[in-house]
């Protein structure tokens, strides 16, 4: 390829603004070169630069006593005793999974996976966010069988349980779907390693895979809405070797272990580009690239494409100097690939030479700190009130409970998701101690002592539904939620990373949503005590023009200081006590039910009591002991909860709910509204005194609504269906849905 | 001292030394595959679960040429015991120590699940070093984790195999009867794990090593292990 000349097509065609290309100038004192028009291309794409959205994360809570890393680094890490860390974050692959759902996904995978091992952490358990359009869209069957397949290639490979997640289906996201992928690692808490370039003179080596071309731009990709030529993209996508990431993962983590890295970081997007100019940048030094040095994989290459290049499984490390030799023997011993191409400078530029001749040379720490902020102009949607209008009034009451609960239970957002998980290895690494289907994820850590081994649950959820009513409230619920899931396995919630999908921040609809949404993750954070220590932002999730509903995924993890006194939702005896937890309001805007049922996505969602929400979450954590299970209401309201918490432990249960809620409540808002704060536990009767008690302590309100045991679930007179019917269509569902057409 | 081969891609490799270390509490050790002997004073080998190369050719295909494979022929072939969990059954059968092939599931998928296994082995249980716990017609049950785990053999194999009594697991309904709906990936006679002739090899698809601690929720598994260990405490070294 031979080198354009600068022009304003050119700078276009960069996706950089007049206003961007002045600031170039302004930093360089020149025209760019070819490959210096790149590296800022791509550094001050939305992807790497966060332009529209930085501003905003004043709002977030980030730190606390546990936080070690807040948000800055590859990851955040938190204290969790013992000498241990847990280091964690979530990332969206949403474009490329569209354009190319098996590759996409995997590649996802592998990047977030290389996010927490470049830490310093052996990743340990991994979760996903997927959202598609609704499955009678062959397209969007043969996607989600593509992610799911590409996301259990590689985890499975590497070896990397997958051991949770959410499957969201709404017409939304049909033209943009979302993968969302998560991912923790344990490491010892002296043994955290950041990504910075310190130490003028010492060698910087390449390690990992080949550099080819693909992958070039896949930045700038994920910055744009799609139009119709999404299938042109192909080439933008990576594709994954799970095996060598696997090789890199144990080379990483034996040289981390002999003291030999002063500082690594994965090349993921952006590549070379934003390793070698993030790492300068943090350390305040300057790294200086003999690019020619790369492992090319194609021919002909120039050092614009070696510096944009996306290729997997490639790693950028500073090495004390004199060790490169001790450093390059392990990787032989691994059979990959490592090379020095450079060293690091005290000048402060990062310089990129070819074959001798300078080809780039900016001030590295200038090209994130100089990066555009943008503070996008905002603006409520016209259609906002009627969208939150909601008239119950009109809404007749069904006149069959148990075909609305039937049909609730088949519905794909509340219909078991074992035909994904069941595809992953949720397992490996014989951790997982509460399995995917569950509230949360709960898995052991073997290495922590003391009284008892520790647990850490995990889980990622976002309403999307109550996002789009009101972005504020909505935003504020994907964190509560969270927290009560984590609440129900007996943990307690510490931090959160967040993945915030949005639309294009450019249009002022969108800005508003995210703004908002933004605010009230942060209230909720605050409230909760749960700091947000990392996370992405994916803007332009729009296909023409048409915006997907604001989708801020929220990952949260929290600590069982006993791993095996933990909580899972299944009932487990015949004759036990079962409770609701929580006020019951007539509540139905926003919900799954009136959704399914009656075709309306309309109304306010429930409303938040933040402190109330925090006082359950205590009680629960002291409850344990004494209770046999908890499971938090959400999609399909206290029915739906019930009916998942009988098939789980396969009893039945007899209920009645004429005390939860005001006298006159419509019972459709009884049985199947969202009201938030309630989870329904069970327990032996001769505890329900202590969880009396202890319920009084905490200010938790507690309804005794029933008992388990037999073959139906029986609510009041208006449920009575057998667990076995139940749980053939809970479990059925989804598998026909894919499999039948 | 049991011996854990770590090929490059093995994942369930630190699975397999926590249960021995830790849950059964004997000495273990890892062997890289670039090793051309088993060390010293080992008495039993693993072969783990996990994608040894990347299974980009064929599940095992590549692994069996690795140096360490020729130690673990002479070692099985002097009678010491070697068992292959999932990719290591792949393994061993690639090498040639078992027979019959371990073909891409019925459905095409990865599965990972908990499945129900007859306990059907023909020889009297002490005389193999992996099943000496267990009983003829117990069912286990036992997690499997393959996207290749559908075992295939020509009729006149599968004629020596139950001729021998090699078959040592079949996939079953929680009863312990042998249907094609108990069978999770399409395996012939729905066979979940054999042993050589010798009886000192086995190779099976699920993972004992994965449900041998009660806070996992299962403790099945732990009868392999106990099984092996109570054989290696009447006969020391091979």
């Amino acid at each position: 390829m031979k080198e354009p000349e600068i022009n304003e097509s050119l700078i276009k065609e960069h996706g950089l603004t007049a206003g961007e290309y002045a600031k170039i100038l302004e930093i360089l004192g020149r025209t760019p070169t070819f490959t210096e028009l790149g590296i800022f291309s791509v550094m001050w794409s939305e992807h790497c630069s966060y332009k529209s959205s930085r501003i905003h994360f004043r709002n977030f809570p980030t730190s606390a006593p546990w936080v070690v890393q807040g948000p800055g680094e590859n990851a955040g890490v938190i204290d969790i005793g013992d000498g241990l860390c847990a280091v964690f974050k979530m990332e969206s692959h949403n474009h490329p999974s569209f354009i190319e759902p098996y590759q996409g996904a995997a590649t996802g995978v592998g990047g977030i996976l290389r996010d927490i091992f470049t830490m310093g952490a052996r990743p340990v358990a991994s979760l996903n966010s997927l959202r598609f359009g609704p499955l009678d869209d062959p397209l969007q069957r043969r996607l989600l069988s593509g992610v799911v397949s590409g996301i259990a290639g590689y985890g499975n490979c590497i070896g990397v349980p997958t051991v949770g997640g959410e499957a969201y289906f709404h017409p939304c996201y049909g033209g943009n779907i979302l993968v969302n992928v998560f991912n923790l690692g344990i490491v010892k808490k002296e043994k955290i390693f950041k990504g910075t370039a310190s130490g003028a003179g010492n060698p910087v080596i390449y390690v990992g895979s080949k550099t080819g071309r693909d992958g070039i731009h896949g930045v700038t990709m994920a910055s744009e809405e799609f139009t119709d030529d999404a299938e042109q993209k192909k080439p933008n996508v990576q594709v994954g070797d799970p095996f060598t990431e696997k090789l890199l993962l144990e080379a990483c983590l034996e040289a981390m272990g002999k003291d030999l890295i002063v500082g690594i970081q994965d090349m993921g997007g952006a590549g070379l580009t934003s390793s070698s100019s993030e790492m300068a940048g943090r350390a305040g030094t300057g790294v200086e690239l003999h690019i020619e040095k790369v492992p090319p994989r194609e021919k002909d290459m120039i050092p614009y494409e070696f510096m944009l290049s996306e290729s997997q499984e490639r790693m950028l490390i500073v090495v004390s100097k004199g060790k490169e030799e001790e450093l390059l023997d392990i990787f032989r011993k691994w059979d990959l690939e490592a090379v020095v191409i450079g060293r690091v400078m005290d000048d402060g530029f990062l310089t990129v030479k070819w074959n001798g001749k300078t080809v780039a040379q900016i001030p590295a720490a200038k090209i994130s700190s100089e990066a555009p902020l943008y503070d996008r102009p905002s603006e409520r949607p016209a259609w906002q009130d009627g969208l939150q209008k909601l008239d119950l009034g009109s809404i007749a009451l069904p006149t069959d409970y148990n075909s609305v609960l039937l049909e609730l239970l088949a519905s794909p957002n509340i219909a078991s998701k074992e035909m994904i998980w069941q595809e992953y290895d949720h397992m490996v690494r014989t951790n997982t101690v509460v399995l995917p289907g569950s509230d949360a994820a709960v898995i052991r850590v073997k290495e922590s002592g003391g009284s008892g081994v520790k647990g850490l649950a995990m889980t990622v959820d976002c309403s999307s539904r109550y996002c789009y009513l009101d972005p504020y409230l909505g935003g504020m619920h994907a964190v509560a939620e969270a927290a009560r899931n984590i609440a129900c396995s007996g943990a307690r919630p510490l931090a959160v990373t967040d993945n915030l999908n949005f639309g294009n921040p450019e249009k002022p609809e969108v800005m508003w949503q995210f703004v908002n949404a933004v605010k009230g993750i942060g209230e909720a954070c605050r409230a909760l005590q749960t700091p947000v220590i990392g996370g992405n932002v994916s803007f332009y999730n729009e296909t023409k023009g048409q915006a997907i509903y604001p989708t801020p995924t929220i990952g949260m993890v929290g600590i069982l200081e006993d791993v095996e006194k933990h909580l899972t939702q299944g009932f487990k005896l015949e004759g036990d006590a079962v409770v609701l937890l929580g006020l019951t309001k007539e509540e139905l805007g926003g919900s799954e039910y009136l959704a399914v049922i009656h075709g309306m996505e309309k109304g306010m969602p429930p409303s938040l009591d933040l402190q109330a929400e925090s006082r359950l979450h205590a009680l629960l954590t002291q409850a344990v002991p004494i209770l046999h299970s908890a499971h938090d209401c959400s999609e399909g309201g206290v029915a739906a909860a019930l009916a998942e918490s009988s098939i789980s432990g396969n009893i039945g249960a007899e209920i009645s709910l004429k005390d939860i809620s005001a006298p006159g409540t419509r019972k459709d808002a009884l049985l199947f509204g969202e009201s938030s704060g309630r989870v329904v536990a069970s327990l032996s009767e001769g505890d329900l005194a202590a969880l009396k008690l202890l319920c009084e302590n905490h200010g938790v309100p507690l309804f005794l609504i029933g008992k388990t045991g037999g073959k139906n679930l029986n609510i009041d007179s208006e449920i009575g269906v057998p667990v076995s019917r139940l749980s053939e269509v809970h479990k059925k569902s989804l598998k026909n849905r894919v499999e039948s057409r | 001292m049991i011996g854990i081969v770590v090929f490059p891609g093995s994942n369930c490799d630190h699975d397999c030394y926590h249960v021995f270390k830790h849950v059964m509490g004997v000495p273990a050790r890892f062997i890289w595959h670039k090793e051309d002997k088993i060390p010293e004073g080992t008495e039993a080998v693993v072969l783990p679960g996990g994608f040894s190369y990347g299974d980009y050719l064929r599940t095992g295909a590549l692994a069996r040429l690795s140096p360490v494979m020729g130690a673990v022929q002479r070692f099985a072939g002097a009678g010491g015991p070697v068992m292959g969990i999932c990719n290591g059954f792949q393994i061993l059968v690639e090498a040639g120590l078992l027979p019959g092939a371990l073909l891409r599931n019925r459905g095409l998928k990865f599965i990972c699940k908990d499945v129900h296994l007859e306990v059907s082995l023909e020889k009297p249980p002490g005389e193999t070093p992996f099943t000496n716990a267990l009983r003829k017609g117990q069912v286990l049950r036992l997690p499997i984790a393959h996207a290749e785990g559908n075992y295939f053999i020509n009729p006149e194999g599968l004629s020596a195999l139950k001729e021998n009594g090699q078959i040592v697991f079949r996939y079953s309904t929680a009863e312990g009867r042998i249907t094609p709906e108990a069978n999770p990936n399409g395996s012939v006679e729905n066979i979940a794990g054999i042993i050589n002739r010798q009886g000192n090899v086995l190779g099976m698809m699920p993972h004992p090593e994965r449900c041998a601690e009660a806070v996992l929720g299962n403790t099945d598994g732990k009868l392999l292990f106990e099984s092996i260990l109570s054989f290696l405490s009447g006969t020391k070294t091979v």
